[in-house]
């Protein structure tokens, strides 16, 4: 598989929906290889801790790729067939500009300088990085969580740069339920004193405790009840028998606790702070009178919506009300709802009729638009 | 629930409809139909099943389909969205086939309704002679365990569709060997031979 890691170093500005100008680069990575005429092309949106590294071992630490179950040579995203492309999201820590990026006035770390981003600024960006690519349409746009927000955004305002479009495991706007566990995670780190108001960088430390603990709630949501019950159960760490004191005496607690700690060294805190707000503030309705049919009117983009039955961060409801949106237009719609015990991370785990349905799904999508050359299938 | 569609029903839903046509198919099982409309005819074909493992079964397959219920559901989408609008071997099972046709006819130009026909002389030897509702090939179903609640004849149809307004622009009617039954002159014969029936319908 052909593999590039790069930088793309926009010369523009661009533009935020807070009202601020900002200069930055994009960290990403491709997988497969561009055709001639430049058809072939697939953007993967990554969710709000994902990073560029979907299909390729992870430099920090040194894991597959999040979703190499997905991408690759003969998988359901077909690397010997399409050029894929996934960048870390404007407000990112994994090589795009963030809050841990030098902001230029200073000379210093961003910090809590950073401009408020939104999904539609991220979105922005990775439309520059396309248009750098001179990809004038994608063959189709793919996220699960935050990236499937991406991808309805991009459905709503780049109607004519792609042609079929798979949001996973999403929503077209934070409930009022996502909005209040962020806040406590967000809160977490911000009440942890090495957090030093955002400038955690001039003192060379980091609020760990406090990145982990927002981690550690936002994992739970993360997993069904039925999975926590299944994997945990009351089960004991190591010990015969509690110990009546606080230590971590039960499986779920040690879980939950490596969980946390390992996370905070690969994520910055403040970039958990940014990038988990772009979620909160995004509602693709409200861009459109309130109604989000509107956001799809005269849409040619085919969709496949899929959802897992246990996700209750972003369940299947959420994306039934994407559905009949689509419906209300008349738009071309496949909604799959698959049966997993594994709630919101199902999309990241081997699920087979996930792989099926996002295979068969650009296969047709790949016949009908003659992407692939026939001798090729 | 299209589980006893014979190819022969489908090919005649085939022939109605014209090529380069949007298709909504209700109740569409596992996509046999759909299939044979977008390879043969350029159609831009969807389907709604109610059926969720069918539903990703047929998307696996590269089909648009959407899980969904012909009772409920179709107010969500747009008048005259489609062309056509099919209901193959379904409308036995919805609460109220009177208000599923409207439907139909309100977010489509075209509704294609296939049923299997209540008053076939089989099925009243089943209750004329047994004293028992009809369990055969097609019916295959105990009366308590059936999803199909409302059964209909051909007469029953059309009867219907008088009383909505709707107009029978091409009736097919099919024996129990699934060939064109050639009695469509004789309404009565009609409704004791005929097996299966295929209505095309626009509203007057």
């Amino acid at each position: 598989m052909n593999h590039v890691s790069a930088i793309f170093n926009d010369e523009q500005a661009i533009k935020l929906d807070c009202g601020s100008e900002i200069k930055y680069h994009l960290s990403y990575d491709t997988y497969g290889t561009l055709n001639a005429d430049k058809s072939n092309a697939i953007l993967i949106c990554h969710a709000l801790t994902g990073d560029q590294y979907a299909a390729s071992t992870n430099p920090i630490t040194g894991k597959a790729g999040w979703w190499s179950l997905m991408i690759g040579p003969g998988l359901a995203v077909d690397t010997d067939k399409y050029f894929v492309i996934c960048a870390n999201v404007l407000g990112g820590c994994i090589g795009s500009t963030g809050p841990t990026s030098t902001d230029p006035k200073t000379g210093k770390a961003y910090g809590l300088n950073f401009p408020i981003i939104t999904i539609a600024d991220m979105v922005r960006t990775q439309v520059r990085l396309v248009d750098h690519f001179k990809i004038d349409v994608l063959f189709s746009v793919i996220g699960g969580s935050m990236g499937g927000m991406l991808v309805l955004e991009w459905a709503a305002n780049y109607k004519d740069r792609l042609l079929s479009a798979i949001p996973i495991a999403t929503a077209s706007k934070h409930s009022s339920q996502n909005i209040a566990f962020y806040e406590v995670g967000r809160q977490a780190v911000m009440a942890d004193p090495n957090w030093h108001g955002g400038n955690y960088h001039a003192n060379e430390t980091a609020p760990k405790k406090g990145l982990a603990v927002a981690r550690m709630i936002a994992h739970i949501t993360y997993m069904s009840e039925e999975s926590l019950q299944k994997k945990f159960g009351r089960k004991l760490q190591d010990r015969e028998s509690i110990t009546f004191g606080f230590d971590a005496d039960f499986q779920i607690e040690s879980y939950l606790r490596h969980q946390g700690m390992s996370f905070v060294d690969r994520f910055d805190a403040n970039s958990y702070l940014y990038v988990s707000r772009a979620m909160d503030y995004f509602d693709l309705a409200e861009q459109f009178d309130g109604h989000l049919m509107n956001a799809f009117i005269d849409t040619n983009i085919r969709f496949c919506i899929i959802s897992f039955t246990t996700d209750w961060a972003f369940p299947p409801a959420a994306s039934k009300l994407i559905t009949q949106a689509l419906n209300r237009v008349a738009a071309n719609v496949s909604y799959v709802e698959i049966d997993s015990p594994s709630g919101h991370d199902a999309f990241l785990m081997n699920e087979p009729e996930l792989f099926d349905a996002v295979a068969g799904f650009l296969k047709s999508s790949d016949e009908k638009h003659e992407i692939t050359p026939k001798g090729q299938k | 629930m299209s589980k006893y569609q014979t190819r022969a029903d489908l090919q005649i839903l085939v022939e109605m409809i014209k090529p380069n046509s949007r298709v909504l198919d209700i109740g569409c099982g596992d996509g046999e139909l759909l299939k044979l409309l977008t390879h043969n005819k350029n159609i831009d074909a969807r389907g709604v099943e109610l059926d969720q493992a069918n539903v990703n079964r047929c998307v696996a397959e590269g089909l648009s389909v959407m899980q969904g219920n012909a009772d409920t559901d179709l107010v969500n989408y747009p008048d005259e969205a489609f062309d056509y609008v099919i209901l193959s071997k379904t409308i036995q099972a919805t609460h109220r086939p009177d208000l599923v046709i409207e439907q139909m006819l309100r977010i489509g130009k075209h509704a294609i309704v296939s049923f299997h026909n209540f008053g076939h002389w089989r099925v009243i030897k089943s209750l004329a002679f047994k004293s028992q509702m009809p369990v055969t090939k097609k019916l295959t179903y105990s009366w308590y365990e059936t999803p199909n609640i409302h059964f209909c004849t051909i007469k029953d149809l059309a009867n219907l569709c008088e009383s909505l307004n709707i107009e029978v622009t091409q009736k097919v009617i099919l024996n129990q060997f699934g060939q064109k039954s050639h009695v469509s002159n004789w309404p009565t014969l009609v409704n004791l031979f005929g097996d299966q029936a295929i209505f095309l319908l626009k509203k007057k």
